[in-house]
């Protein structure tokens, strides 16, 4: 699904990522965890196409694509999913709107037609009451005036509507309290399947508890510094990053 | 993040700007005092309306032109411009669709106006106006089986002189200012409204004004009366061809609202803007104001400006009726090298007045986009109230926004409330929007959009996904 070869990032002239390497294959789930500042967003940001991270040397291959040739959007549509540690917010842009219309551009993408309103009321209803978001949300202008938990939903609830294959999710437990952390993480896990792979990343244990990963990988100073299954998660928790 | 080249931009984007060959009858060219018999003699007129013309026309020669507005251009030659252009045989008038030039039927049905269709459609009447002459108008006797009279100010002078005597002039005095002055005295087409007492009207109106001759000024004159205790919304649609000359287009809007009568004016401009070096485009010189004449009376404008080289306009109120209310809702669009100062003004002359402006300036490219507006309250115009809002949002780094915001207070018991904002499209929100499978440009959209979505869902249903695309199109290739 995703082959990251000595791969290094800068921002505005410091090295952020340090020759890279990281291999995600197809309905595998990889943690990755570290200390603040280690680089964890870093490779978020750079996968999903953010100008503001210089790619200086490696390579990604997404799909056996050149990742870097293609851009935040051709990602997108290609499959990549990013859920946002800070959603961005739009206002006058009504959140049901948004939604249909990010859904509309991927199923054109895909060869087919435009979404009727009455299905589209249908699945958001569906897929809003699993992650116990109100209907009353979508009529909000997107992530704008919404709680911490409301932004991290709707994450969840957009990466549920555009059927990625990848998905990377840059601390969607932060900010989360424990029933939103519990709906968030199984809707989540409704979504895993042996096509579709995911790039967790996380400061902490608890969202590894309720979304269990393949492999973790601890990230430190732009490189990976030791990885092993979900026990290494256990040891980082007890023990810290530093011993 | 992902840049759109400046290839990618396609002058086609104008999509109205195609010209209609037809034969038409133009004056000559230039301005005095024949050429205002002329007018008045085209249009058959009575001896007190050319009585009139001749007035503004001997005022005009010793006005001076406004010029303290932020545009820049080239001196206009009003000598070299003709006031005058009808499709050839408009002298007798056509008694019905079948008998209009099919050339000009295919002309609306091409901008998406299609006459015929449109009496099926209903909901929504036209008054038809190409170059200096109306061509048709729908739903005008259904109209007036209701009270209500409709039609082509040419014709009301001749059906109705005592309305427009009594109305004509009396809130655009004809002294005003030079360009006011200039449409009184060469004005060729428009539309006339008159709701009767108590009624709702249950139609959309609307005007079409469609420049198609070349080097020739549009003049229309547009007076809506608004009776006791009635309503009407009324809407105005405009294009021109692409042409590498400026054109001008210098109109007068009267309206009067009298005691509890509510008007809803909205403007849809899209003249051509000129191409992506800033050749050609219309200049729009405009004087548009509403008087609150009545007690409790309400005049709402509200604006999608988009096209035009140059924007030259502020629908105004005054606020004379105890009670009455003022509102001005404006997104004001410029690209490329184009200009617009346009904003409104209040002026509270009763008690208890409100007053409301929202105002939305968008520029991108190398356009300049300037809010201009005056809040005035009156010594007598006791808990006067005023709330203005002002945005502008800057798409790259080669465009400007100016706010110029006026208050006048003369009176003790009244309040402004003013707030102003500036801000950028971020990138953030681009590569969030990008992240999510939108396109540079449509993410563009759809961040614009959201900025003017206070000031586009006031207009009326039937117009407002079309103002939508409008938005979107007028900011083609200014992404990046």
């Amino acid at each position: 699904m995703l082959e990251i070869k000595k791969l290094s990032i800068s921002v505005e002239e410091n090295k952020i990522l340090d020759g890279l390497d990281l291999s995600v294959g197809a309905g595998e789930v990889h943690a990755i965890m570290g200390p603040n500042g280690s680089g964890k967003s870093t490779i978020a940001h750079t996968l999903a196409g953010n100008s503001n991270y210089n790619v200086d040397s490696g390579k990604a291959l997404f799909k056996d694509k050149d990742l870097f040739e293609l851009d935040p959007s051709q990602r997108s549509l290609e499959g990549l999913f990013l859920a946002f540690q800070y959603p961005i917010e739009l206002p006058g842009v009504s959140n049901a709107s948004y939604l249909k219309q990010i859904l509309n551009i991927h199923r054109k993408y895909q060869g087919e037609n435009p979404i009727d309103a009455g299905e589209f009321l249908k699945i958001l209803k569906e897929k809003s009451k699993r992650l116990n978001i109100s209907m009353e949300m979508h009529s909000r202008f997107v992530n704008t005036g919404f709680s911490g938990g409301e932004k991290k939903k709707n994450e969840v609830l957009q990466m549920d509507l555009l059927n990625p294959s990848l998905i990377i999710m840059d601390e969607t437990d932060s900010g989360l309290d424990v029933d939103a952390l519990r709906q968030t993480s199984e809707a989540v896990n409704k979504l895993r399947s042996k096509d579709r792979s995911f790039i967790i990343i996380t400061h902490y244990l608890r969202l590894l508890e309720y979304i269990e990963p393949d492999h973790v990988h601890i990230f430190q100073e732009g490189k990976i510094v030791e990885s092993g299954d979900k026990r290494l998660a256990h040891k980082i928790d007890k023990e810290g990053y530093t011993t | 993040m992902n840049k759109v080249s400046k290839e990618n931009f396609k002058q086609d984007s104008y999509k109205h700007g195609f010209i209609t060959e037809i034969e038409n009858e133009k004056i000559p060219k230039g301005l005095n005092e024949e050429i205002v018999r002329i007018i008045s003699q085209k249009k058959n007129e009575p001896q007190w309306m050319l009585d009139w013309r001749l007035k503004a026309f001997n005022r005009l020669e010793a006005m001076k032109k406004p010029d303290w507005a932020n545009i820049k251009f080239d001196e206009i030659d009003f000598q070299d411009i003709y006031y005058y252009s009808s499709p050839k045989g408009f002298e007798d008038k056509p008694k019905s669709l079948d008998e209009v030039d099919p050339k000009l039927l295919e002309t609306y049905e091409k901008l998406g106006i299609p006459l015929k269709e449109q009496e099926v459609l209903a909901g929504v009447a036209v008054d038809a106006v190409f170059d200096s002459v109306s061509v048709a108008t729908t739903f005008k006797e259904k109209l007036n089986e209701m009270g209500v009279i409709f039609c082509p100010i040419s014709e009301a002078i001749q059906k109705h002189p005592e309305l427009v005597k009594k109305y004509l002039g009396s809130v655009i005095p004809i002294t005003d200012h030079f360009y006011a002055t200039l449409n009184s005295a060469v004005f060729s087409d428009g539309s006339f409204v008159y709701v009767p007492k108590g009624l709702k009207c249950p139609m959309e109106l609307s005007t079409y004004f469609r420049i198609n001759a070349s080097e020739t000024g549009q003049f229309e004159r547009t007076l809506i009366i608004a009776d006791e205790g009635s309503y009407v919304s009324y809407l105005e649609g405009c294009t021109a061809p692409m042409r590498d000359e400026n054109q001008l287009h210098a109109a007068n809007v009267e309206l009067i609202a009298l005691d509890n009568a509510e008007i809803r004016y909205s403007t849809v401009q899209n003249w051509y803007p000129g191409d992506e070096n800033g050749k050609g485009g219309i200049y729009n010189f405009v004087t548009k104001r509403g008087l609150c004449k009545g007690k409790n009376s309400k005049i709402s404008w509200t604006q999608i400006e988009t096209g035009s080289a140059i924007t030259w306009k502020y629908p105004s109120c005054i606020l004379r009726g105890d009670n009455s209310i003022g509102e001005f809702y404006s997104v004001a669009i410029t690209n490329n090298y184009q200009q617009a100062d346009t904003g409104t003004k209040m002026i509270h002359l009763g008690k208890n007045t409100k007053s409301k402006i929202i105002s939305k300036g968008i520029s991108a490219g190398n356009s300049s986009n300037t809010y201009r507006g005056l809040v005035k309250f009156n010594r007598k115009a006791q808990n006067a109230k005023n709330i203005t809002q002002c945005d502008s949002l800057l798409v790259g780094n080669t465009c400007s926004a100016h706010t110029v915001p006026l208050t006048e207070n003369n009176c003790n018991s009244s309040s402004i409330e003013h707030e102003a904002t500036t801000s950028k499209i971020s990138d953030e929100q681009l590569f969030y929007c990008m992240q999510r499978g939108l396109d540079a440009e449509q993410a563009q959209s759809l961040i614009v959009n959201g900025f003017c979505k206070e000031v586009l869902q006031k207009l009326p249903m039937e117009f407002a996904v079309e103002a939508q695309k409008l938005v979107s199109i007028s900011l083609e290739g200014s992404v990046g």
